[in-house]
């Protein structure tokens, strides 16, 4: 799916990065720990989190990731979302918890 | 043999700016047609590394030699020291604050994280002292 596609699916609002809504994405990890998302992510390009500072746009960054889904509402301040602009990373925030969120991508194709 | 010689200081009193050097790195790196899954390897093992300056060792020095098969990277803190390194190379054990896990670190991965990343690690400790790491990974 693209990420176009998971804005639909989680009627996600885009905060940044727009312009790269048709890239390609076949897996995605959702974590609140980042230690373990650079300790178990292998190639993971979409990072599902409640979790807001800066460090997970770096952690993204680390891992190549291309996409991040901010869970349960949550809204970053405008400094992580200048960081992921800035790192060409799309920042996406969705109403949905994380386990619903990660569940409805799963079963519309997105592998873990 | 000539190497890229990049230092870096790590500003252990600000938590949004760790990972700067890494990224600095990584970049780097990647213009000089390092391959991805390499670039890789580096940035995580490195990212961690400043990472735990940064919340245990309030900063300190990261100097990375760059040479055409591999990095040597040197992380340089004078913070209190680890007391057992075996112990803090368990996976899962963490010394780290509440105030820590709540910004998403100290799940005690890092150290055996920034070892499975690279080819060779060195750790040298003294309690009230500080912590040098070495980490050399290959292309």
């Amino acid at each position: 799916m693209t990420i176009r596609d998971i804005v639909k699916l989680l009627d996600a609002e885009i905060l940044c990065g727009g312009e790269n809504l048709d890239t390609e994405i076949h897996t995605a990890c959702g974590s609140d720990m980042m230690s373990d998302v650079l300790a178990y992510v292998k190639d993971q390009s979409v990072l599902l989190t409640g979790l807001l500072n800066p460090q997970v746009v770096r952690t993204a960054e680390m891992m190549d990731m291309l996409c991040i889904v901010f869970v349960r509402g949550k809204r970053p301040e405008q400094n992580v979302i200048d960081l992921a602009r800035d790192k060409g990373i799309v920042l996406l925030t969705t109403e949905k918890r994380l386990f619903l969120a990660c569940g409805i991508l799963y079963t519309n194709g997105l592998g873990g | 043999m000539d190497c890229i010689r990049l230092e870096y200081d790590v500003d252990g009193e600000n938590f949004a700016s760790a990972g700067n050097a890494s990224e600095s790195v990584k970049r780097t790196l990647k213009q000089m047609g390092v391959s991805p899954a390499s670039v890789r390897r580096v940035a995580i093992a490195m990212y961690e590394g400043e990472i735990n300056m940064v919340i245990h060792a309030h900063g300190g020095k990261a100097v990375a030699e760059v040479y055409p098969d591999r990095i040597e990277i040197r992380l340089q803190d004078t913070g209190p020291g680890i007391a057992d390194i075996d112990l803090a190379m368990k996976a899962g054990y963490s010394t780290a604050t509440e105030n820590i896990r709540s910004l998403g670190f100290g799940a005690g991965m890092g150290l055996p994280n920034m070892k499975k990343y690279s080819d060779e690690m060195k750790i040298e400790s003294t309690v009230g002292v500080g912590t040098t790491v070495f980490l050399r990974i290959d292309f």
